[in-house]
């Protein structure tokens, strides 16, 4: 929170002026309103990108001014890191609630009591409004290259499209037409009205290049030609009428693995993250049901809405009328408490010569378990720390990457050995309300999640030792990879992560 | 419809193209990007201005797109006004739709001219298309200019009784509208507000709830008579609507209910113990209870709990906080893994989960103990994550699992993130102070730190260190010496000055190390920090105090340096030391005491949770977020001392088949009598808590109920089938009896719900929704057919949308709703109706039975199939708790009654004789101290007086948590105490569980492998009747006979008491008097044991 001694002058306007109760904007004439109780919810949204401007406002409310946002940057000044801005931020006559995704913060504006959550899950849920969940490269270029997600992905599932591609600056500000309208639906007075994709989508349509080139050339539009006449859809997240010439069913069942590893190669910590997302392109109003083979698996489960909870519960059966396109089924969570095996292990160890600034990195690399398929698309990036000139490394399978501006190093170890995870499988899914027969399909894929090496780094050696020049050892057995550090190399975690996908099998049912 | 179904067409065919799409992002994007050069061409506004004016709909259009671009970059437009309000009735729907996004934008800007819309507005409020109504009334009540107030009144009075529910929700949104632009409308918006509570749709109920948090949240008793609906609406809420209803409900509940967290021990205890033994104890027990939750309060919680499993995060965190501030201290641990799966989610989230988890993690450590390792920090977390987790563990830590977080404290303290560094060693600090095990260990190591490279690692420690050796100053000097030989080293301020402090708060310890310091502070005194110098200052009068012999000189010389310090501070401090140490006639009494003053002993700090204050907010607010009370936090007030009258949540007339409707609400149902609308709730509430509950209770009410109408057939049958919803009606000790009564009535059901089925063209997967299989298709035919018929004109009567017959109230419900709408059934879940009754219950039929059993229900998650049921019959064995030689004349005697026990669920019953064998009389005999603390024992009252030779009986309640451990107490006399422990037998920490033979299998086959124990026995000759069998079980178990046509299988089942899990016992009799004894449960240990237990039985007798 800004104390008095720290706001920026800007802010310390904005505050003089929010105590005269009106808009500063120099354009704004003072506003009739009688300040009656302070309006809930969402008052307005700034857009703002990595290098702080606002490109896009709306208000739902009255016009809140732009130098509310000080606030906002005052704390992207102190904050190190883009991720550090603390999501709640305290102004002294509102209050900023900010999501950062894809290098955008979507800041939103309240000024009274609100659960931050509403407000932090409604901006989410604006983004992936936006773009396809899962599809954008940018979410994992933080720890992995974006190689395995789309080469995979597209193939078993044909999205369906989304609004935009991507949900980036330019994609937002190319289509700010359509993001207002969107905006204008998903929120009246500032309480989500529609925020179902496929509701939205039967009001506003997406745009495509077709569309575009037509509408710029024909000056046609984006509404819907007419407005949906009868009833809204009873089911709320399926839109009415769907028809399909290919009736097909897509589940992709993707888990993650998160795992914490002390330096001696031993799990400290393991979870499964697993999702069911789903591209369903069924005609009608199809009623599915979707069975397991080890329901007992799911620890800890939430659901679409559209999934009967009470069914579940009695039956570990999924029923449920599934919404139209994309969706997320159902997202599980096996937690530390069980055993979760981890398909690789990963051993590292740093060493300084005595006397000389450089030192040693090797880091090892190998299936666990030896049952069942191979793993795939292993990745490995390593933080460095900024104090490592350059890294020479050697590794004995695959490539490796060093940036030296971000430190950032990767190693594509690619394939490693088979092995056998245990993991969910669906059993047979049904439908029910219409007549033809689906054509369906089940991907199963393990992804590594947020996986971790502990690596402890003795601090009294650091301290003796300044390292520099570089020199080349030789590789180590076993996939091993040595790498060479300078200048007081000290990271205390390196981050692993690996990939999994294969194992695609698809069921005509007849 | 049909240009959607053309859409979708176009789809379909352009779904190539599409997909190539995918993969060319980047030429969308590059054709968007050509868009934006026409875009960004534009010149000045006066062209848009022309074009707006132009008749060409296509250069309107792109005029407007563009003056939305000017308005999302915050620019000013409002100088187009004119030109744009007069597109405002133009057909175009983008155009019109750009248009009111601008007039919205600008409307109160320019009063006048925004008035020559509103006409356009007025007439769209009668259009034909819900969605051109609603379009019109949101953006009527958007522009925000008070002249149109009564206009907008008028609109939102209409459009609350529109029959589009889509409406009526934007009629509610628009009600916050007109009251933010005019606060004397509240009393008419009140009473839309009113009238919009009663609305049965789903869609329109989270706004409203929403408006009546904005306009009237002090109007409490508006709830009242909605309260049961919206609980049962809550489920179907669209997840926005959810958050709000529930946290709403949370503040009702907390006016309306009585605490469910108040110690039972208070009310008249002795009166039970009267009652136990009594031959109607059960009876006795159930009124005489000191605390019955409120059956609303129960359908609160019973409603939300599903919501956990909610994909959206702000559901669950308001469910959790819900839990929190309402539910009974037992329950609320239900939530724990839902929360913790939210770790998972977006970074914001985990942020505000987190806080959340960390208050809680104060007050209740258990609940997050177990997912400890979800908390360890990863180096990939924000800073502030990362705080929020080392909070948290520190929260958690205890005696058991401080090795393995100090373990992974030791990982955290080299983090490169230094803030995060520093707060981990804060927290190592305070796990020191918290845990005394470990404070030499925390200490050593924190010693350790002081040779970190790191400036700020080594400053925190040493201020750790400091306040450690504050809490326990006795044998540290060695850490006092090794901090002044580092003192050289340590360049960070506040390190200096908090060892400094040290050195003078602890300086006749460490008698020659300290002056020296302080000749090395003289040299370097100029150059310090200020906050270095004015401990200085301090260790010098300290010193001089102790030891003016050695360091009067260099006291002086300090003082003097201090007299002439540029900061002010430094001088006062000094001028202020040097009166009050230095003797003169100036400085007169407190010099005396300057030593008093100086090395008084100072209290410690505390070292605690930043956290700890923050349950003071509700859980899940801003307010909590921030710490601090943000504009317009309502505070969750107190529970009331007696909860207020339940009854005005009783609602008069019940029209249960509204809710369920489609909300189109173009055919209002006839209302429904009174006495009608009776069947129908009991029926509803039979339904609803027949399915988790006890099946010996559920019976019971329905049985009072049946009495009560008698002369109702109809309803009558209708409470039957109730008791067959819940499958179980039979006791254990009339199972032969009822059992093929119960599965007349399944079959009775199973024709029921046959022609619903079809109706709706779904076959189930399942060839039996109830999962049964074929046990009841052969009873017997004369029932079949009448309620074959039966059924057939209740569909009848009810397809037809006339107005159903008075007699018709079977099954109303339930058909009326597929008939209704077919797409509308679909959506439903038919499992729900069980267990959501659609209406309120009117309270006056509520029988004592029928709130217990609503009291009793989610306590254990049960699933539906099986219900705990009372102990049929069991031989008491009396177990010695004191002999009367070692207690003095009292003798103690318990055994376990085998009943539920009164306090709380998770406890077992134990019965305790008191006798006094002694000469005089016993006073005030009472429970004293318990050990281990964990176990949680519920003690009896006082018993005041024994007399000679006079006997009580006084019950117990143990919370043994599945575990033989012994429960150690001291039973105490006014003179004496006693150490005595109750141990008790595996069997008792069972209690029976009905439930049918296929039940049975189809639980146990989930019960293999690990958790299967199994042995085979010889048996003893005696042994071999199943009667015998049976006895020799039940005597050693409390487990409920499963009853079965195989004569050589026995099973038996029950659940353990604390957590509910299943055991259940099978003997196979094989020849020559063997026997294979099989025992599935998830407690391993207990079925080890229990198979001993059972073995010895059946061996010997």
């Amino acid at each position: 929170m800004p104390c008095s001694n720290f706001v920026s002058p800007a802010a310390r306007k904005e505050r003089f002026l929010d105590r005269r109760s009106q808009p500063p904007s120099s354009f704004l004439p003072p506003s009739p309103r009688p300040s009656a109780s302070p309006a809930k919810m969402i008052h307005s949204l700034f857009l703002i990108n990595a290098s702080g401007d606002i490109f896009l406002e709306k208000h739902w409310k009255s016009v809140v001014s732009r130098s509310v946002c000080d606030y906002f940057f005052e704390a992207q000044e102190r904050a190190t890191e883009p991720e550090n801005v603390p999501p709640v931020i305290p102004t002294p006559h509102h209050y900023l609630i900010s999501v950062l995704r894809h290098r955008i913060y979507f800041v939103a504006v309240i000024q009274s009591e609100v659960p931050p959550l509403f407000v932090i899950e409604f901006l989410h849920r604006v983004v992936d409004t936006f773009q396809v969940r899962g599809h954008s490269p940018l979410l994992f270029s933080l720890f992995m290259s974006a190689s395995f997600m789309p080469t995979h992905l597209p193939a078993s599932s044909p999205r369906l499209q989304d609004y935009f591609g991507v949900c980036t600056e330019a994609a937002i500000k190319d289509n700010v037409v359509v993001v207002y309208e969107l905006l204008e639906e998903m929120l009246d007075n500032g309480f989500p009205l529609a925020t179902e994709s496929n509701i939205l989508k039967e009001l506003i349509k997406p745009p495509t290049i077709l569309r575009t080139m037509v509408n710029t050339i024909t000056g046609s539009t984006n509404v819907g030609e007419q407005l949906p006449t009868g009833q809204l859809s009873v089911v709320p997240w399926r839109r009415t009428g769907v028809k399909y010439t290919n009736n097909e069913a897509y589940f992709d069942v993707v888990e993650e693995i998160d795992a914490i590893i002390d330096k001696s190669g031993s799990t400290i910590t393991a979870e499964i993250q697993g999702v069911i997302d789903a591209c369903v392109k069924l005609t009608g109003m199809p009623d599915l049901t979707l069975s397991f083979m080890n329901p007992r698996l799911l620890d800890d489960v939430s659901f679409h809405p559209c999934v009967r909870f009470k069914r579940w519960e009695a039956e570990r059966i999924l029923s449920f009328i599934p919404p139209d396109g994309n969706f997320r089924l159902l997202s599980y969570h096996v937690s530390s408490q069980n055993l979760v095996a981890i398909p690789v292990y990963v051993k590292h160890n740093i060493t300084f010569r005595e006397g000389s600034s450089q030192g040693r990195f090797d880091l090892t690399l190998g299936p666990k378990q030896t049952m069942g398929k191979a793993v795939e698309s292993v990745l490995v990036s390593s933080q460095l720390p900024r104090g490592v000139l350059n890294a020479n490394l050697n590794p004995s399978q695959g490539t490796y990457t060093f940036d030296p501006v971000t430190k950032l190093l990767s190693w594509d170890v690619g394939k490693i050995n088979p092995q056998k995870l245990p993991r969910l499988k669906v059993n047979r899914l049904d439908m029910y309300g219409e007549k033809y027969k689906p054509f369906k399909g089940i991907k199963y894929m393990t992804k590594a999640g947020k996986f971790q090496s502990l690596d402890v780094v003795e601090p009294e050696i650091l301290l003796t030792q300044k390292l520099r020049c570089l020199n080349p050892y030789a590789p180590s057995p076993d996939h091993s990879q040595s790498l060479h550090v300078c200048r007081g190399f000290r990271s205390e975690r390196s981050t692993f992560v690996s990939s999994r996908c294969n194992d695609v099998w698809f069921e005509t049912h007849s | 419809m049909s240009t959607t179904a053309l859409y979708n067409d176009q789809q379909g065919g352009a779904e190539a193209a599409v997909e190539a799409g995918q993969e060319t992002t980047a030429t969308s994007s590059s054709s968007g990007a050509a868009f934006g050069l026409f875009s960004t061409d534009f010149k000045k506004n006066e062209d848009l201005k022309e074009m707006l004016e132009s008749n060409k709909e296509s250069l309107k259009l792109e005029a407007m797109k563009r003056i939305v671009q000017l308005i999302s970059k915050g620019k000013n437009a409002s100088d187009l006004f004119p030109a744009v309000v007069k597109n405002v009735a133009s057909k175009n729907i983008e155009l019109k739709k750009l248009v009111y996004v601008y007039l919205v934008r600008y409307a109160e800007e320019q009063q006048d001219l925004a008035l020559l819309s509103i006409s356009t507005f007025q007439r769209a409020l009668k259009d034909p298309n819900q969605f051109i109504r609603a379009s019109a009334l949101r953006v009527l009540s958007s522009i925000r200019v008070p002249i149109i107030v009564p206009i907008m009144m008028l609109a939102i009075k209409e459009a609350a009784s529109d029959l589009s529910p889509y409406v009526r929700k934007t009629s509610a949104h628009a009600i916050q509208k007109l009251y933010s632009l005019d606060a004397d409308q509240k009393e008419q918006l009140i009473e839309v507000i009113e009238k919009l509570l009663k609305d049965k749709s789903t869609l329109v109920a989270g706004s409203v709830v929403m408006a009546f948090e904005e306009v009237c949240p002090d109007r409490i008793d508006l709830i009242h008579i909605n309260y049961r609906k919206l609980c049962n609406l809550l489920v179907d809420v669209e997840e926005w609507g959810q958050v709000v209803i529930i946290n709403m409900l949370t503040r009702y509940a907390r006016t309306q209910f009585a605490s469910p967290w108040k110690e039972d021990g208070i009310l008249d205890e002795n009166e039970k113990a009267f009652y136990d033994s009594d031959s109607e104890e059960k009876q006795g027990q159930r009124e005489a209870k000191p605390y019955i939750m409120d059956p609303d309060h129960r359908l609160l919680l019973r409603n939300t709990k599903p919501l956990l499993q909610s994909r959206n995060t702000a559901v669950v965190m308001a469910v959790a906080q819900l839990y929190w501030h309402l539910a009974p201290k037992h329950e609320v641990s239900i939530v724990t893994k839902s929360l913790v799966r939210l770790l998972r989610s977006h970074r914001e989230v985990q942020y505000v989960v987190l806080q959340n988890i960390a208050t809680m993690s104060i007050q209740r450590k258990g609940m997050f103990e177990p997912h400890m390792k979800s908390f360890y920090v990863r180096s990939t977390d924000a800073t502030h994550i990362k705080t929020l987790k080392l909070e948290i563990l520190t929260n958690l830590a205890n005696e058991a699992n401080i090795s393995t977080i100090l373990r992974e404290f030791q990982t955290y303290v080299k983090s490169q993130d230094k803030a995060f560094a520093a707060a981990t060693i804060q927290a190592i600090g305070r796990c020191a102070t918290n845990i005394s095990e470990v404070t030499d260990t925390c200490l050593n190591g924190l010693v350790l730190l002081l040779s970190n490279r790191d400036e700020t690692v080594v400053a925190e420690s040493v201020v750790v260190i400091k306040k450690l050796l504050q809490t326990q100053p006795t044998q540290h000097c060695d850490i006092i010496k090794h901090m002044a030989k580092l003192f050289d080293n340590i360049t960070v301020p506040m390190a200096r000055a908090s060892i400094l402090w040290l050195m003078g708060e602890y300086c006749e310890r460490v008698p020659k190390i300290a002056p020296d310091v302080l000749r090395k502070m003289a040299k370097t005194f100029t150059s310090e920090e200020d906050i270095v110098k004015l401990q200085t200052v301090n260790l010098a009068a300290k010193l001089y105090l102790t030891n003016s012999k050695q360091t009067k000189l260099l006291t002086q010389y300090i003082l003097n340096l201090g007299k002439y310090d540029q900061n002010y501070d430094i001088r006062d401090r000094t001028r202020f030391i040097r009166q009050l140490i230095v003797p003169s006639e100036k400085s007169g009494a407190l010099n005396k005491y300057a030593r008093r003053i100086l090395l008084a002993s100072k209290p410690a700090p505390v070292l605690e949770s930043a956290f700890k204050d923050r349950d003071r907010f509700q859980l899940g607010t801003l307010s909590h977020s921030l710490n601090i009370k943000t504009t317009g936090y309502q505070e969750l007030s107190d529970w009331p001392a007696v909860a207020p009258d339940p009854s005005v949540r009783n609602v008069e007339v019940i029209e249960p088949v509204q809710e369920w409707a489609p909300s189109l609400g173009k055919a209002k149902k006839p209302k429904s009598d009174k006495f009608y609308s009776d069947d129908e709730e009991k029926e509803e509430e039979g339904s609803g808590s027949g399915s988790e509950d006890s099946s010996s209770r559920s019976s019971s009410s329905s049985s009072s109920e049946e009495s009560g109408s008698e002369s109702e057939e109809e309803s009558s049958r209708d409470l039957e089938k109730t008791s067959s919803d819940s499958e179980k009606s039979s006791s254990g000790s009339e199972a032969s009896s009822s059992e093929s009564e119960s599965q007349q009535k399944k079959k009775k059901r199973a024709k029921k719900v046959t022609p619903r089925k079809s109706k709706q063209a779904a076959a189930d997967s399942d060839s039996d929704e109830n999962g049964n299989g074929p046990v009841g298709k052969t009873s017997s035919s004369s029932a079949e057919s009448s309620s074959d018929s039966e059924s057939d004109s209740e569909e009848d009567s009810s397809s037809d949308d006339s107005p159903a017959p008075q007699k018709k109230t079977v099954a109303k419900t339930k058909p009326k709703v597929e008939v209704k709408s077919k797409k509308e059934v679909s959506l439903l879940d038919l499992d729900d109706f069980s267990a959501a009754p659609p209406s309120a219950p009117k309270s006056s039929v509520f029988s004592s039975s029928l709130l217990s059993d609503l009291e009793g229900l989610s306590l254990s998650n049960v699933s539906s199939a099986m219900q705990v049921t009372t102990s049929s019959f069991g031989p008491v064995k009396t177990y010695e708790l004191l002999h009367h030689m070692t207690g003095k004349g009292l003798s103690a005697k318990y055994h376990f009654p085998r009943q539920p026990c009164l306090y709380q669920p998770s406890m077992v019953a134990v019965q305790v004789i008191l006798t006094n064998s002694s000469d005089h009389s016993l006073e005030e005999i009472h429970i004293g101290d318990q050990s281990p603390a964990s176990l949680n024992v519920h003690c009896f009252n006082t018993v005041e007086r024994l007399e000679p030779g006079a006997s009580v009986s006084v019950s117990l309640g143990i919370d043994f948590s599945d575990s033989t451990q012994a429960a150690n107490f001291q039973l105490c006399t006014k003179e004496d105490q006693f150490s005595v422990s109750i141990q008790p037998a595996v069997g008792e920490l069972l209690m029976p569980s009905t439930m049918k033979e296929p039940d049975f299998c189809s639980e146990q086959k989930k019960l293999m492998g690990m958790n299967e124990t199994s042995a085979t026995i010889a048996m003893a000759t005696a042994n071999t009747s199943k009667q015998n069998i049976s006895k020799q079980v039940l005597s050693v178990a409390n487990v409920g006979v499963v009853s079965s046509d195989q004569n050589n299988l026995q099973r038996f089942a029950g659940r353990t008491i604390s957590s509910g899990a299943l055991v259940l016992v099978t003997l196979e009799l094989r020849e020559s008097s063997t026997a294979l004894l099989t025992i599935n449960t998830e407690k391993t240990v207990m079925a080890s044991m229990l198979l001993r237990d059972l073995k010895q039985a059946l061996c010997q007798a």
